[in-house]
């Protein structure tokens, strides 16, 4: 069994408003220096057997159709310890 | 005339979509989402709601439901596709509508009717409405922000694809004030605003809605 990774962000140019309720709420409790909160995704994914490169590359495609949508967000797939 | 409309699980608007087709003439019948079987409608409605509740992204799991599959290679040879508010979604997701919707910029859920402008009245949806008329719709989502990049608002701007846009106030951040877009053939229609919801003055603010679906009767008709 090999464990991924697949981190899921919206882009930069895309208002995080939920990332803004969270840096808002940080502010509030006195964590103070925190000047941004971007809120994202994480999956962790378990296959069989090992984790070869076309295993991987199957991923990447997985979190380009379903896990993300490109149009408003960035994915990183990366193999887990 | 068959309206098909499409219940996922999590659908809110289904029975007011099937309510909608009835009230303009057009017989309603219930798509599956787990049956590719389009049962011959000739338009079909994807209604507002939660499909999937919302999992993931809004309309990112629907996207791969069996039903889609037949709605997406049908609407690409021209079927008339109407998405409402998670319809909307569930089109972006499935690229047959360019761009993504995002959380309101407030970050509030709205609700409320809202003033809006036909800006495109040549798609099979809103032939029945006059150029620039000014409808009301009611309006509720939690993320209705409609966002592209900028050469993908150039070319609906350009290419007249912007259906329907916000007058009054902007109620969820959308780019451009966008409240419903097309694509280019036009049989392909997706707006945040419940025309549904607007066919009855006894249960809606107005009548306004009633038109997207008197348009598509007279277009399949013809």
């Amino acid at each position: 069994m090999a464990r991924v990774v697949v981190d899921v962000m919206l882009r930069p140019e895309i208002l995080d408003p939920q990332g803004k309720a969270v840096s808002q709420a940080l502010q509030r409790l006195g964590f103070d220096g925190v000047t941004d909160v971007r809120q994202g995704k994480r999956f962790q994914i378990t296959i069989v057997g090992e984790l070869t490169d076309e295993r991987l590359a199957d991923l990447r495609r997985a979190a380009e159709t379903l896990l993300s949508n490109p149009v408003i967000e960035s994915y990183d797939v990366q193999a887990a310890e | 005339m068959r309206i098909g409309v499409v219940t996922f699980p999590g659908s809110l608007d289904d029975v007011d979509a099937q309510r909608a087709a009835m009230l303009a003439g057009a017989e309603a019948v219930a798509l599956w989402h787990g049956d590719g079987d389009l049962r011959a409608v000739d338009a079909v409605v994807l209604p507002g709601g939660f499909s999937y509740g919302d999992y993931l992204r809004c309309g990112a799991i629907a996207r791969f439901a069996p039903v889609m599959e037949s709605i997406i290679a049908a609407a690409q040879g021209g079927l008339p596709v109407l998405g409402i508010c998670n319809g909307f979604q569930v089109l972006c997701e499935s690229h047959l509508l360019p761009g993504a919707l995002v959380r309101n910029d407030h970050q509030k859920f709205v609700c409320c009717d809202q003033l809006l402008r036909v800006e495109n009245t040549s798609t099979l949806w809103t032939s029945g409405y006059s150029p620039a008329e000014v409808v009301t719709l009611v309006i509720k989502n939690g993320e209705g922000g409609y966002v592209a990049d900028e050469p993908t608002l150039e070319r609906l701007e350009g290419e007249g694809r912007v259906v329907v846009r916000y007058v009054d106030g902007n109620p969820n951040g959308s780019l451009h004030d966008i409240a419903g877009i097309c694509n280019e053939r036009g049989n392909v229609v997706g707006l945040m605003p419940h025309p549904e919801h607007a066919v009855d003055p006894l249960t809606g603010p107005t009548a306004d809605g009633l038109g997207f679906f008197t348009s598509v009767l007279k277009a399949v008709a013809a």
